[in-house]
């Protein structure tokens, strides 16, 4: 076995992540106790989220699939689908799903040990993923709360029209905005939402410059096991939020610190201190075996230098930013602009960019059980990006927050045959170079 | 048409997965187009309108070999999808000269993709649905949706299509709907006379025919069927649900009602039975067609009921309304729609005292003797313990 990272016995974190999870616990705790407070709570998905709108009406964030994913990190997740799928739910479905109704089930008791209380709406924003109608038609069954419904279209042909972006900004005046007004008992102000919106700019140009540190030789992050870190605040409860602002600020002098030294990611097990593969990822990653998944990687020296998933909540980096000059439509081009709700022609030219941008050496598929919106034609996929590349292409298959569909050895074997097959590729062009 | 014969016609072409019939209407008229598309909705009037033939693609079914199709797709992917690849591949849908992917699931979404990555040189539409039901926000989107779509086949084909003939299209997919409506009526009266099997092939040959044919097949087989007599047997009367894409081998409709079970209602081929009433045929045609979407429309799991209390409620008023005894629900391995759909309706016949019963297929389950079973033991317990 390589070890690339430097042992430590101490689990290592870098000074953001502590930030981050303070956030997190913060909201968990605020969540708990938000109708003691008097507050109103929404739950809402990652994609397309509209977390400065219901900045402006005082809700509470409560996020099923954050629920759900750290479930998983706390090895709960088996429990709660297995308690799903006894109440009838089917096994071939989303883990996503059954871990936040098995949670249900079992007390709706959140990460923190503290209760979850139910939400007083359900912001249904219908974004890149089939799955998130029917998860809140069935939690609005048990709670019988209201729903509001964002029906965002899909970018079929690699572009948002008139149309498209007009049908977002009407539903969002027309269907969101009443019933946020009308669940929370707060009038809309459209300069709050500006403010917040102003917010989210000055972050995402800093979560960029974060993802785009990867371009550097070695490479000072993970874009992929330590890119859901970085990604957090902003796909989540905290976009729009000063203290998200400053999280970023923080991170990106962390990330140009280590820049400045030449250092690579931190790991759980310290700083990697030899590249030697550097990979462009799609798909989400495996949850109940997170760190086994990273210590997999970064064992061999495999550094992930772009991945889809850091986008799955907003694509930034090419280009777009929330836009307080034109608040609405800019809310509704960040939901159309989520990853999965692009086609999979669009996907393969957003991968191939990577692969030539980061200067991959390889790119791998995790395809996930529980997605079809990630996993459908991936294998199609595959094939594209290694034709148009030539760059050696793996794929390995895991699940969400289902410990039964993580095969540690059948991974690891897998991993291990893809990063000598780099390696021999590699050697085969040196030879040829030298030759 | 002799009863005999009409069965044996729609068996034929349910069999053929070259389309020949297609590739002849084609021959039939110079530059002749047709346009494929999936379950579960896309408005087959405006492809009529055009000049084409709309042509239903349902997967590949059981007696197709798949060898391309599953090197697509990993193992927890339904087999509708991996099918229709292979159809692709294998030449047996050169005669389409499009494919519409309506917003079914991410599965047949993502396949809009894989068709605009492997067959460039087709027309390749993904058909968003509104799922705002307000006529004057989903309403308008759908409208200019089917406006594109319109310009789209002009293109491909040429021809204009005129709110006239437009028009002229959705009075003959009106005749068609109301043949069906009255087949399924007739069903709904007489189960031991219309076998669901030979429901199910003539809706199936309403996926490759012209739509009058169609129509004609049908009043054919209504006029047929009186003719001859059927015995009446001690069956239990049944809802089937989650057959609304991928499609199930004839053997399992078989195995259900010869368990003991009249399936009085359904929802396959939804595409032909999708608006419950006649589109107006004056006026702007297109708005008809949005209006009819938004405001008639069946429902599916694929769609999102607004209000938590009408969820289920379409089922349930089939099962009324056509006097059932109970639902099976019969779903695709690996259906999101259909699984995810499944105890909410569930919930809903509990609400309501209407006993159930569930398994899943698929397209090529060879394996009816489970299901025999599994029906047979709950028109039993129906016919024993149900409180009718």
């Amino acid at each position: 076995m390589n070890t690339a990272a430097t042992q430590n016995p101490e689990i290592q974190k870098e000074d953001s992540m502590l930030l981050q999870k303070a956030m997190i616990n913060a909201n968990y705790d605020a969540l708990a106790t938000a109708h003691e407070d008097g507050k109103k709570i929404s739950s809402t998905f990652v994609p397309g989220n509209l977390n400065e709108l219901l900045m402006c009406f005082d809700f509470v964030r409560n996020l099923p699939e954050i629920n759900a994913l750290q479930a998983g990190m706390r090895k709960k997740s088996g429990g709660y689908i297995m308690e799903a799928e006894r109440s009838g739910h089917s096994e071939d479905v989303c883990t996503y799903v059954k871990s936040d109704l098995g949670m249900m089930a079992q007390g709706q008791v959140g990460p923190n040990g503290k209760p979850l209380p139910t939400p007083d709406l359900l912001l249904l924003s219908y974004t890149g993923c089939f799955t998130f109608m029917k998860w809140f038609e069935l939690v609005r069954d048990r709670y019988d709360c209201e729903t509001a419904m964002l029906h965002v279209p899909y970018q079929a042909d690699g572009k948002i029209t008139d149309n498209m972006r007009k049908f977002v900004v009407t539903q969002i005046k027309e269907t969101v905005i009443p019933a946020l007004e009308r669940v929370s008992g707060i009038k809309f102000d459209i300069d709050k939402l500006r403010e917040y919106l102003a917010e989210s700019a000055k972050a995402e140009d800093d979560l960029v410059w974060v993802l785009q540190s990867a371009r550097n030789k070695p490479s000072p992050i993970d874009a992929y096991f330590g890119g859901v870190y970085y990604c957090g605040p902003i796909f989540t409860a905290f976009r729009g939020s000063p203290d998200t602002t400053a999280y970023y600020r923080a991170l990106r002098r962390e990330v140009g610190e280590r820049i400045e030294q030449g250092l690579g990611p931190v790991t759980p097990d310290g700083v990697l201190e030899d590249e030697r593969f550097r990979l462009v990822v799609e798909g989400p990653p495996n949850w109940t075996h997170f760190r086994d998944f990273w210590k997999m990687f970064y064992d061999e020296g495999a550094v992930v230098v772009a991945s889809s998933y850091t986008k799955v909540g907003g694509v930034y980096d090419f280009g777009f930013r929330h836009d307080p000059a034109h608040p609405l439509e800019t809310l509704a081009d960040y939901c159309l602009g989520c990853y999965t709700n692009h086609s999979l022609p669009a996907r393969v030219d957003m991968l191939c960019n990577y692969i030539d941008e980061y200067q991959a050496d390889g790119f791998l598929v995790n395809s996930i059980k529980s997605c079809n919106s990630f996993s459908a034609g991936q294998l199609l996929m595959l094939r594209e990006i290694e034709q148009r590349t030539g760059k050696p292409a793996g794929f390995i298959e895991t699940d969400l927050v289902d410990p039964r569909y993580f095969s540690p050895a059948n991974v690891k074997n897998r991993l291990e045959s893809y990063f000598q097959m780099i390696a021999q590729k590699r050697s085969r062009g040196d030879a040829r170079t030298a030759a | 048409m002799a009863l005999d014969q009409i069965v044996e016609r729609c068996q034929d072409l349910y069999e053929d997965l070259s389309f020949s019939s297609v590739q002849a209407w084609k021959e039939a008229g110079s530059g002749r187009k047709a346009i494929g598309y999936m379950p579960v909705y896309v408005p087959r009037e405006i492809i009529h309108a055009a000049g084409m033939l709309p042509v239903g693609i349902l997967g590949g079914g059981e007696h197709l070999d798949v060898i391309h199709g599953d090197a697509y797709y990993q193992s927890y992917i339904c087999r509708i999808p991996r099918s229709t690849i292979e159809l692709a591949i294998t030449g047996r849908l050169d005669c389409l000269d499009g494919m519409i992917f309506p917003s079914t699931c991410d599965v047949i979404r993502n396949l809009s993709g894989m068709w605009q990555l492997k067959f460039a040189d087709k027309l390749v539409r993904y058909f968003d649905v509104p799922q705002n039901f307000d006529r004057d926000v989903g309403g308008v989107f759908y409208t200019h949706e089917l406006r594109d779509f319109c310009e789209q086949l002009e293109a491909l084909g040429g021809n204009r299509i005129t709110n006239a003939n437009l028009a002229a299209s959705i009075a003959l997919y009106n005749e068609n709907r109301q043949a069906i409506r009255d087949l399924y009526q007739y069903r709904s009266a007489k189960p031991w006379q219309t076998p669901t099997a030979e429901v199910y092939l003539l809706m199936r040959a309403g996926m490759v025919l012209p739509v009058d044919d169609h129509t004609r097949l049908i009043r054919d087989y209504l006029a047929a069927v009186e003719t001859v007599e059927r015995p009446l047997r001690d069956n239990c009367r049944v809802v089937i649900n989650g057959l609304f894409c991928e499609q199930p081998p004839l053997g399992l409709l078989k195995s259900i009602e010869i368990a003991g079970c009249y399936v009085v209602d359904d929802d396959f081929m939804l595409v032909a039975r999708w608006l419950l009433h006649d589109v107006p045929t004056e006026g702007d045609a297109l708005e008809n067609l949005s209006e009819a979407f938004i405001s008639y429309s069946a429902e599916t799991s694929c769609k999102f009921v607004a209000l938590r209390e009408d969820k289920g409620k379409f089922l349930v008023d089939s099962v009324r309304r056509n006097g059932a005894e109970g639902v099976i629900f019969a779903s695709p391995s690996f259906c999101d729609p259909a699984l995810l759909d499944r105890p909410m309706l569930q919930n809903a016949l509990n609400a309501h005292r209407i006993p159930y019963t569930a398994f899943k297929f698929a397209e090529n389950s060879g394996q009816m003797q489970p299901i025999r079973e599994q029906a047979g033991t709950f028109a039993d317990s129906i016919k024993l313990w149900s409180a009718a």
